[in-house]
């Protein structure tokens, strides 16, 4: 690090009032085998600030009912509730429309909606889909399941040692069998940030269907759905302080209308007999059955948080915690970083020398240090780099510059031990 | 830390350093794949079975140090044993990782993998590559098993 990025971390770290937030998330203030709780795993899920618990607890204590359907107030508040989630979460992305945003368990279920009922119904045998060396599993498997189906191909463009996408080839990828391109924003194995922007507007100039799986990248950047152009974008509750089993499918309102609906059930028709049934409209048409409607509570809750802390302010600190981390990391001896690329969010993947990563994980678990050890469901990554596993610290804004100390000294324990 | 030192203790550091029989057998007639798809660990345990005498037996492969130890400890405990003593340590050794054997009676070096109790996540480490063998004896083409 340059001294002027050393000032810059400097005042981000100094600028960020880290005692005020950590008092938000009660559950960092624990102890683990004796030691004070040092979170790392946020890139697997967050911890959930008291305002998002409360949200939640409140929506329970004296709203609860079912949404849409009553006449009765608790059933008009719940659907009040519900839906001023969903405006939120039109915000937060930057949506044109709430039809354009669509409640679903997870990034995972979105990428599968797409798959299932806008992909499926138009591919071809021979028909490509692309997406990259980057993905995690749930950008994977679905499209497998959609070429299993089909008889259509899966393309990835590929990747550098660095963690970066190789984009030279790019191009060529998109063709004219291309039906869509899915890729990650932020990949959660390596932390790399992808040029989506960029490559979204290489694929629409094509007229190739986009989906952007924001899962790692909502937690810790501003998102403008419009400005990436993309025709879908994704993410998960839970990777951005909200209550797990509540994500968003984004979803352009033209594309979403001309999709036939993914499951069936209540609460997505406008009529039903047993000649015909009438889909109800957006966003309606996609969400059968009952919601998650406490997870949308506090979904909602989530980005008041962290709008009332700035996602600027977010994306800086974390930043500078991301520098200094790996500014430590680099000058140990016996660390391989694994994912160097330029820029990076939030993640630090490496190996200890010798160390099996599920060692590692287990040595530090001893000191309260709770970071991933494994494949990340991302084993693509891990087979280009001929390896089974990496240890993964994962920052989001609670984290502090004592914490980074505390991976550090874990670090120490676990060559000693295994010196 | 102590209970650190109790699951990684010197005879586990030992053996992870300088695993015990990590080779091929080329004329092995039972051998199966071990894989803990959590973590990655993979291994291949390759048995010479002579009647029912475990002959010769080897394992090769990566992992973290509680299974490469524990295949090499496994390795070294099972050769020259009739299948009926395998049977029974494959048992004692996942009765006393799961917790309904008190540990203290495993057969001798055995007795290392004690340690593994006290880390519920990492018992699958342990028990990889008994599992794998116990397939492997059971089966005559090779087989695949998972622990997770």
């Amino acid at each position: 690090m340059t001294q002027s990025t050393h000032n810059l971390v400097d005042t981000m770290l100094n600028d960020f009032d880290i005692a005020a937030i950590r008092r938000d998330f009660p559950i960092l203030n624990q102890q683990i085998n004796g030691h004070p709780l040092v979170y790392l795993d946020n890139a697997a899920s967050s911890q959930k600030p008291v305002q998002v618990i409360d949200a939640v607890d409140q929506y329970y204590r004296l709203d609860n009912a079912n949404v849409h359907r009553g006449v009765h107030r608790l059933s008009q508040r719940a659907t009040d509730a519900y839906e001023a989630a969903r405006s939120k979460v039109r915000g937060f992305l930057n949506a044109e429309s709430d039809k354009e945003i669509i409640f679903v368990r997870g990034a995972t279920e979105a990428i599968n909606l797409v798959a299932q009922s806008f992909v499926r119904p138009q591919l071809q045998a021979g028909d490509e889909i692309l997406i990259s060396y980057l993905e995690h599993h749930a950008n994977i498997v679905p499209w497998q399941m959609v070429c299993e189906q089909t008889g259509a191909k899966l393309k990835v463009i590929p990747m550098t040692e660095s963690g970066e996408l190789n984009l030279s080839g790019f191009d060529e990828l998109l063709t004219d069998k291309t039906k869509i391109m899915a890729v990650g924003q932020v990949s959660n194995a390596l932390g790399t940030v992808n040029s989506v922007k960029q490559m979204t507007e290489k694929a629409k100039v094509k007229g190739i269907p986009v989906l952007i799986d924001g899962a790692q990248a909502v937690p810790h950047m501003q998102v403008d759905v419009q400005d990436l152009d993309c025709d879908f974008y994704v993410f998960s509750g839970h990777k951005m302080f909200a209550p797990t089993g509540i994500g968003t499918l984004y979803g352009k309102q033209a594309l979403l209308e001309a999709m036939p609906p993914w499951q069936g059930g209540g609460d997505m028709i406008l009529s039903v007999s047993f000649d015909h049934t009438e889909y109800n409209t957006l966003p309606y048409k996609f969400e059968a059955g009952t919601p998650h409607i406490a997870g949308a509570v506090g979904l909602g809750a989530a980005i008041d948080y962290m709008e009332s802390v700035g996602i600027e302010k977010i994306a800086g600190y974390e930043h500078a915690l991301l520098e200094l981390a790996t500014d430590k990391l680099s000058a140990m001896d016996g660390i391989r970083i694994v994912g160097t690329a330029k820029h990076k969010a939030s993640v630090l993947s490496f190996l200890i020398e010798d160390v099996h990563p599920h060692d590692v994980g287990t040595i530090f678990d001893q000191e309260g240090v709770a970071i991933r050890a494994g494949h990340h469901c991302a084993q693509p990554v891990m087979q280009y780099y001929g390896i089974a596993a990496t240890a993964r610290a994962s920052f989001a804004f609670y984290n502090t510059e004592q914490e980074i100390d505390a991976l550090v000294k874990a670090i120490h324990t676990t060559q000693e031990l295994f010196a | 830390m102590s209970d650190l030192r109790d699951l990684y203790q010197q005879v586990i550091m030992d053996h992870k350093k300088k695993p015990r029989n990590f080779r091929e057998i080329t004329d092995a007639n039972h051998m199966a794949h071990g894989n803990n798809p959590l973590c990655g660990d993979a291994l291949v345990v390759y048995v010479k079975l002579n009647g029912d005498v475990i002959e010769d037996i080897s394992f090769q492969g990566s992992g973290c140090a509680i299974s490469v130890a524990s295949a090499s400890l496994m390795t070294e405990t099972l050769k020259g044993k009739t299948l009926a003593d395998a049977e029974a340590l494959y048992e004692d050794v996942h009765k006393a990782l799961t917790g309904d054997k008190d540990a203290a009676e495993l057969t001798g070096k055995l007795q290392v993998l004690a340690g593994v109790k006290e880390f519920p996540a990492r018992v699958k480490c342990a028990t990889l590559s008994w599992h794998t063998v116990h397939a492997a004896v059971d089966s005559d083409h090779d087989i695949s098993v998972s622990t997770e």
